[in-house]
């Protein structure tokens, strides 16, 4: 039995072509996967990413363990600020990709659908093996989530909202309390857009969605229902890591060219192997790849060069906004170099693709 | 869901409507939906051989890459050059402006092997 989002209603409602996404019954799309991701990036979207894990974690030493089991250092958070985290393995494999909010009394995280029972487990063996204290609480099923996307999000619902959405800075958040429910607004998302993330009691969703989206169904509605599909074409297009396809437990964030998010002079999970693999030079590197036509290079095409293999597609598809065929892909380091021409061998037929520079889409500030 | 009931389908979602001895071949709005938006066909030259049951061609969309079937033998006598600059038209309409090939075919026997409108639907489970 699938589980089913507080948006479940709604999806039904906007007509929308339900999949089975991490165990949940998420919408795929509800017009079309292209006129969606379009909509975002000239309006805004409304994505309902309630299947994400909502983790808080509160206690004496909530801190200290967050420092042991993530690559940032969250001391350095104040209240109110989000950071993008990686949690690792032992030898520096990515167990998870998760954003960390440090709130007043206690610490709240965002992970992956399809990770969160892990997480949950290993955070839990985590405070056995350590002895810190601190306590967990899975929310993921009493809120619901929606992401509002775009370059006419905020100014829209600056309309609707309690709050001054314009004065939240990028990865920051604020209570805003509606005139029957709470809900925490996160300026974040997936999407290469600006825009937020909202969190609100389960219970509220349908009188919620109302007010964020409006009917959302109008042919000129400034915000409208999308899908997964178009999250992902989205994401891609921004250069945004997917777990399962750039992450998984034997790539790492330095390979993954997160480095940026790791903080190799603290102690925690990972550190040391990461340490290693740091000093000893990456093997692989994670590259955007430009495809010659318009055929699509999906997950595990080989790319070649002189039809040696040297590297694997984690990602792809033909970019809405650039009308070319784009890719993500670990690429031996050193043919990694922006420029270099590969091929992507499409069912035995060279493709030529070339190494560009990432992410292929960035929003005009 | 509902198709055309004047032509002859495959269980892969290809419909195939007759003409004399020519036979057209499309695929279905089940499976253009099922695909999502479309972004490339790859389609055989005129004058290429088509095998009844064999691959013909390839359909990608931004989900995922198909296999396009051939319910009948023969040899092609026209590709729809529209699809190349839009693919999105099998999307749009894949009943009368996406129709993929026309085959010139060799056994009309095997038209009548086809599925049938009903016996499509009930099989694609709508």
């Amino acid at each position: 039995m699938l589980k089913r989002t507080p948006f479940y209603e709604f999806h039904v409602g906007a007509g929308a072509k339900l999949v089975d996404f991490a165990g949940w019954e998420m919408p795929l799309l509800y017009r079309s996967i292209v006129e969606e991701h379009e909509q975002t990036r000239k309006s805004g979207s409304l994505f309902d990413v309630s299947h994400m894990g909502r983790l808080a974690f509160s206690g004496r030493e909530a801190q200290a363990f967050l420092n042991r089991v993530l690559t940032r250092n969250v001391s350095e958070q104040v209240v109110g600020q989000s950071k993008y985290s990686l949690v690792c393995n032992e030898s520096g494999g990515i167990l998870d990709d998760v954003i960390v909010s440090r709130d007043v009394k206690n610490w709240m995280m965002v992970c992956n659908a399809s990770n969160r029972a892990k997480l949950v487990k290993y955070f839990g063996e985590v405070r056995r093996s350590t002895g810190l204290d601190f306590d967990m609480a899975d929310n993921t099923e009493a809120s619901g989530m929606v992401a509002l996307q775009g370059p006419k999000v905020i100014d829209r619902l600056s309309e609707v909202l309690p709050i001054d959405l314009r004065a939240i800075k990028r990865y920051h958040f604020e209570a805003a309390n509606a005139v029957f429910f709470k809900m925490t607004v996160f300026r974040s998302g997936y999407t290469g857009e600006d825009g937020v993330e909202v969190v609100l009691p389960a219970k509220m969703a349908g009188m919620a969605i109302k007010m964020l989206a409006g009917a959302g169904t109008k042919e000129d509605s400034t915000i409208k229902p999308a899908g997964l599909g178009a999250r992902d074409t989205l994401r891609m297009e921004a250069a945004m890591p997917l777990y399962g396809h750039e992450l998984n437990e034997t790539s790492d964030p330095l390979s993954a060219g997160l480095g940026w998010a790791v903080d190799l002079t603290k102690d925690f999970v990972g550190a040391v192997a990461l340490r290693e693999i740091q000093q000893g030079g990456l093997k692989r590197k994670l590259v955007g790849l430009e495809l010659e036509g318009k055929r699509i290079a999906r997950q595990g095409t080989a790319v070649k060069i002189d039809e040696k293999t040297v590297g694997e597609v984690s990602s792809g598809t033909l970019s809405p906004t650039l009308g070319k065929s784009i890719a993500m892909a670990y690429v031996d380091a050193n043919h990694a170099a922006e420029g270099t021409q590969l091929m992507a061998d499409l069912k035995g037929m060279n493709n030529p693709a070339k190494i560009v520079k990432l992410p292929f889409y960035k929003r005009a500030k | 869901m509902s198709a055309p009931t004047d032509r002859k389908y495959l269980e892969t979602h290809e419909w195939h409507q007759a003409a004399g001895d020519t036979v057209t071949i499309g695929i279905t709005q089940f499976a253009a939906d099922e695909l999502t938006d479309i972004t490339f066909v790859q389609l055989p030259k005129v004058g290429a051989k088509v095998e009844a049951n064999k691959r013909f061609g390839e359909i990608e969309s931004v989900k995922a890459t198909s296999d396009l079937y051939s319910g009948v033998s023969g040899a092609v006598t026209a590709v729809n050059g529209a699809l190349s600059d839009n693919p999105g038209l099998v999307n749009k309409d894949p009943y009368g402006e996406a129709w993929m090939i026309r085959v010139k075919i060799s056994d009309a026997k095997e038209m009548e092997k086809l599925l049938g409108v009903e016996e499509y639907l009930k099989r694609a489970g709508k």
